[in-house]
């Protein structure tokens, strides 16, 4: 039997230190009537090599975008990963350990968190991080809640240019603990979330605005204006970030006014993998700490004063504070921001600078062929690697055509903006080549 | 008996951030093959920023190096025996991690189209398949990223059952023997907690239940096998109790190992059971996550699992956005993939006798060690044990010698200590999970090393409270940590 040991002798063995003249009778606290007589409906075991066979064929029947040209974004980045990544993340001293809660035999994991957090404040501008969470949406989700505590306010603001997907999961989760939730529209001319917008959006009750930048469109919010507006009516300014490769080269959030930084760290390490899993962050400013969610690692000393690392501030979490915890985060994606970790300290900050540069310079190109083939680029607001076009004869029937040829042209908007069923959402990274985007260019001429 | 953890050359690797060197390139991006887009006119300076203050510039080669010591200083379930009670730590197959590496898998975005991932849903669909089979649930939603998340799920899809039938309900049953995560998780569904004592054998009672369940209260939510690694015999009786008051019962299935193959929740009246992916089947821990926590449900709560479900119509599979009544989605996208890969591969190479074999021998280990400890350890509830056995330090508190004492020697020998201090009900608990990927001879000599050490609690106590001796660092200042917080790297 795969992954069992035991021979016969060893059962023997066992159940005559336990008494037992049989396994059946160590179940004696089953319930007798619902014990299972005959087997699982769950085929057979397979061999290993029969196992490897099954999945390589199962797998076949997906398309990879490497054998697409693909220019999906939308939350979730395609970008190359270093073979250093896999060579960290593969060493099983790191996978094969649990949740750190012996520092002795941890502190591997420890400081690698630890530098993490600070990597995290470094790209972010803000304070402290922590150790992560699930991923984006739900690092959004928490902020809401963070936010609710720390101002004792109720009213939730969500930017309609915040992904639709992260704007769902915030919904679900208020919903056990008050739905006070309002959105703000978007300009149709800039694609941006507008100050004004906000203002009027905002009351007295108002606990936090959460906006995406650069936003679900790919357009840059103004965080500066969006923030005095906000913290003239007391509340908090969240802000998302779905695209952690634009931290290379745009503003630090904390120099913005930002209170709570949060996002998806996808892009740093992480395969796409179908959605997951992926890598939720959070970053705040010091004052706010104890109201943060999940786990964190502090700096300390051991008993002979040499600098090591531990879990801390349990006392927010729940099994310490049980239903008064500040989240029920228990495991959360920690071998994630390890590989995140590996890939931003391979690049340093003058490959992350590169990078970003390298992503802008090709979505500028990408945009400028597309404009040259007659397509309408959607808002004037600028971007980084990802923007907005119209396409004549709507998206979904233009992604169809791409189709044939080899190309997945980006996300149809109309799923979730009705009124943007012309629209079509496209991301360049380095993973795509010049030829790629001048056939994309083309193909929608 | 004679410590054997033996000390190795173990470097001291400072932080990445005080090897950085300024210029210094590790791995840069590719080459342009477009005309480079000068940022300062291309974007107004407002958006830009100068610098990124501290960011480490490291060579590659260092950067390994840096990962390679860290990784040294780390005790994984490939180093050693991990009795961790209530995590399940058993052998992680390698295989699974190629397969969740084959670019079919890996290579995919989530929102290419349908047709082009049929691979990716199909295993989805056989995996929730085999998940309703084990656990006897009408549906699973793999969506949840944990097992908090999923209680999370499983309690909303609660709440909005009660909502639907236009009478919302604020209550929750929990038995103090329960994960802290449970409180937790039923407070930010808006259910008011109510708690229930446990009686003197670690298990619920129905008339216990009976008392507090009314028509105020959405159910129970009752880990099986509990936390003391009993069964809760009463299960069915108690789920009647529940039902009867209109309530649903949640099984948290974070146990699950213990009872594969060999009783059905479905059929003992569990109406919503989460399942950890990272415990019960096979996926790895990964120093804190990514698990997995997909959710199970019966026919009353099926209108109400998150969106998307995966439809399979004919030979084709798609996701169904359509769905009125439900909760909504608790991530983006799917859930995690891959581990749902490495799941679906460990279900696939044990078939339906494996996963049958590795619940009967995850419970002879456990009675083994049971059974063989108890006159040396004081043992919680003396009964047969299901996948894990409860000891406490109270034989040992004489000579002064705490669980925390006894765990940190253990590490001494070479071993990753046992829960400690959980469940909260027994003192000085020390919670004993040897899962069934280890052999007898690992077992053998755990428990001798269990017995020498508390030989070693009579005789030589300081040896114990000097633990662990063999580490890189001592016993850490967690009070420090807390007090004087420094929670990241900052320039001086």
């Amino acid at each position: 039997m795969p992954y069992i040991p035991h021979t016969a002798k060893d059962i023997a063995k066992i159940l005559k230190a336990v008494g037992a003249g049989s396994v059946e009778e160590l179940f004696s606290q089953l319930p007798a009537a619902s014990r299972l007589k005959g087997p699982l409906a769950i085929p057979d075991g397979l061999s290993e090599q029969e196992l490897l066979g099954h999945l390589k064929s199962l797998s076949s029947k997906n398309s990879t975008i490497e054998e697409y040209s693909s220019f999906l974004g939308a939350g979730a980045y395609n970008h190359y990963i270093p073979s250093i990544v896999d060579a960290v993340i593969s060493r099983s001293e790191f996978y094969t350990s649990y949740t750190p809660y012996q520092p002795e035999l941890s502190q591997g994991t420890l400081q690698a968190i630890f530098e993490y957090q600070t990597l995290v404040c470094q790209l972010t501008g803000m304070d402290v991080a922590n150790a992560s969470l699930y991923d984006g949406a739900t690092a959004v989700a928490e902020a809401c809640l963070m936010a609710k505590r720390i101002t004792g306010r109720e009213g939730i603001v969500l930017a309609n240019a915040l992904h639709p997907e992260y704007r769902e999961t915030v919904a679900t989760y208020l919903t056990g603990t008050g739905d006070h939730l309002s959105e703000v529209l978007y300009c149709a001319e800039t694609g941006t979330t507008l100050p004004e917008a906000i203002d009027a959006a905002c009351t007295d009750k108002t606990a936090c605005v959460v906006i995406q930048h650069p936003n679900f469109f790919g357009s840059l919010e103004d965080i500066e204006a969006i923030a005095e507006v906000v913290h003239r009516k007391k509340a908090l300014l969240v802000v998302a970030v779905t695209e952690a490769v634009s931290f290379g080269l745009l503003k630090a959030l904390g120099e913005s006014g930002c209170d709570i930084a949060v996002g998806e760290n996808q892009s740093f390490g992480n395969s796409l993998s179908y959605g997951g899993p992926y890598l939720g962050f959070m970053a705040t400013k010091t004052e706010f700490v104890r109201q943060m969610p999940g786990r964190l690692i502090g700096q300390t000393v051991d008993r002979e004063g040499r600098r090591a690392f531990c879990l801390t501030f349990a006392t927010r979490e729940q099994h310490i504070r049980r239903e008064r915890a500040t989240s029920n985060i228990c495991t959360n994606h920690g071998l994630c921001a390890l590989a995140a970790s590996v890939h931003m300290v391979s690049l340093g900050s003058g490959g992350l600078r590169k990078l970003a540069e390298l992503n802008l310079s090709k979505a500028e190109y990408l945009k400028k062929k597309l404009k040259e083939a007659g397509v309408e680029v959607a808002f004037t607001s600028p971007s980084f690697n990802e923007f907005t076009v119209k396409v004549k004869g709507g998206a979904e029937a233009a992604l169809k055509k791409l189709l044939d040829k080899k190309i997945i042209g980006g996300l149809a908007l109309n799923r979730h903006y009705p009124e943007l069923g012309e629209y079509l959402l496209i991301a360049a990274t380095e993973m795509n080549s010049k030829e790629e985007m001048d056939s994309l260019a083309a193909a929608l001429k | 008996m004679e410590a054997n953890g033996t000390k190795g050359l173990v470097l001291d690797e400072p932080l990445i951030f005080e090897k950085s060197s300024p210029g210094r390139v590790g791995i840069g991006p590719a080459h342009s093959d477009v005309p480079e887009a000068d940022p300062s006119k291309t974007l107004p300076s407002k958006f830009l920023r100068k610098g990124i203050e501290g960011f480490p510039d490291i060579s590659e080669m260092d950067a390994v190096r840096h990962y390679t010591r860290l990784s040294q200083w780390n005790f994984g379930l490939d180093s050693g025996f991990y009795p961790l009670g209530s995590c399940t730590m058993k052998y992680n197959p390698k295989i699974n991690e190629a397969a969740a590496r084959l670019p079919g898998f890996a290579m995919l975005h989530p929102y290419q189209p349908e047709h082009l991932s049929q691979g990716a849903l199909e295993l989805m669909h056989s995996l929730e398949n085999y998940l309703a089979e084990i656990t006897g649930m009408e549906a699973i939603t793999l969506q949840p990223s944990a097992g908090a998340h999923g209680e999370l799920c499983g309690l909303l899809m609660m709440a909005a059952y009660f909502k639907a039938q236009g009478k919302p309900r604020t209550k929750i049953i929990i038995p103090d023997t329960a994960h802290g995560t449970n409180p937790a998780s039923s407070h930010l569904a808006g259910f008011k907690v109510v708690p229930v004592k446990t009686e003197g054998k670690g298990a619920l009672s129905v008339e216990m239940v009976k008392a507090v369940m009314d028509e105020d209260t959405a159910g129970l939510m009752l880990t099986n096998p509990n936390t003391i690694g009993l069964f809760e015999k009463n299960i069915k009786e108690i789920a009647e109790v529940v039902h009867s008051k209109g309530g649903l019962m949640y099984c948290d299935g974070a146990n699950m190992n213990a009872v594969m193959g060999l009783v059905k929740l479905g059929d003992l009246g569990v109406d919503v059971v989460q399942l950890n992916l990272h415990k019960t089947f096979s996926t790895p821990h990964g120093g804190g996550g990514p698990g997995s926590g997909p959710v199970g449900v019966g026919k009353a709560l099926e209108p109400f699992l998150p969106c998307p479900r995966i439809k399979k119509d004919g030979g084709k599979f798609s996701l169904d956005f359509n769905r009125p009544n439900t909760i909504g989605r608790m991530k983006a996208f799917y859930g995690n993939f891959s581990i749902m890969v490495r799941a679906y591969s460990y279900i696939r190479r044990m078939g339906a006798s494996g996963l049958r074999r590795a619940s009967e021998t995850a419970i002879l280990n456990a009675n083994y060690i049971k059974e063989r400890l108890k006159g040396t350890y004081h043992l919680a509830f003396d009964e047969p044990c299901m996948h894990e056995a409860v000891f406490s330090d109270k034989f040992q508190l004489g000579s002064g010698i705490s669980t925390m004492d006894i765990a940190k020697r253990l590490i001494d020998y070479g071993y990753h200590p046992p829960t400690v201090y959980f469940p909260l009900v027994v003192h000085g608990a020390i919670m004993i999970e040897p899962t069934e990927t280890e052999t007898i001879d690992t077992l053998d000599r755990f428990i001798d090393v269990m017995k020498a050490i508390a030989e070693e609690a009579k005789t030589d106590p300081q040896l114990l409270k000097d633990a662990p001796n063999k580490t890189k660092i001592r016993r850490v200042d967690e009070t420090r940590a807390a007090r004087e917080p420094i929670l990241r790297w900052k320039k001086v």
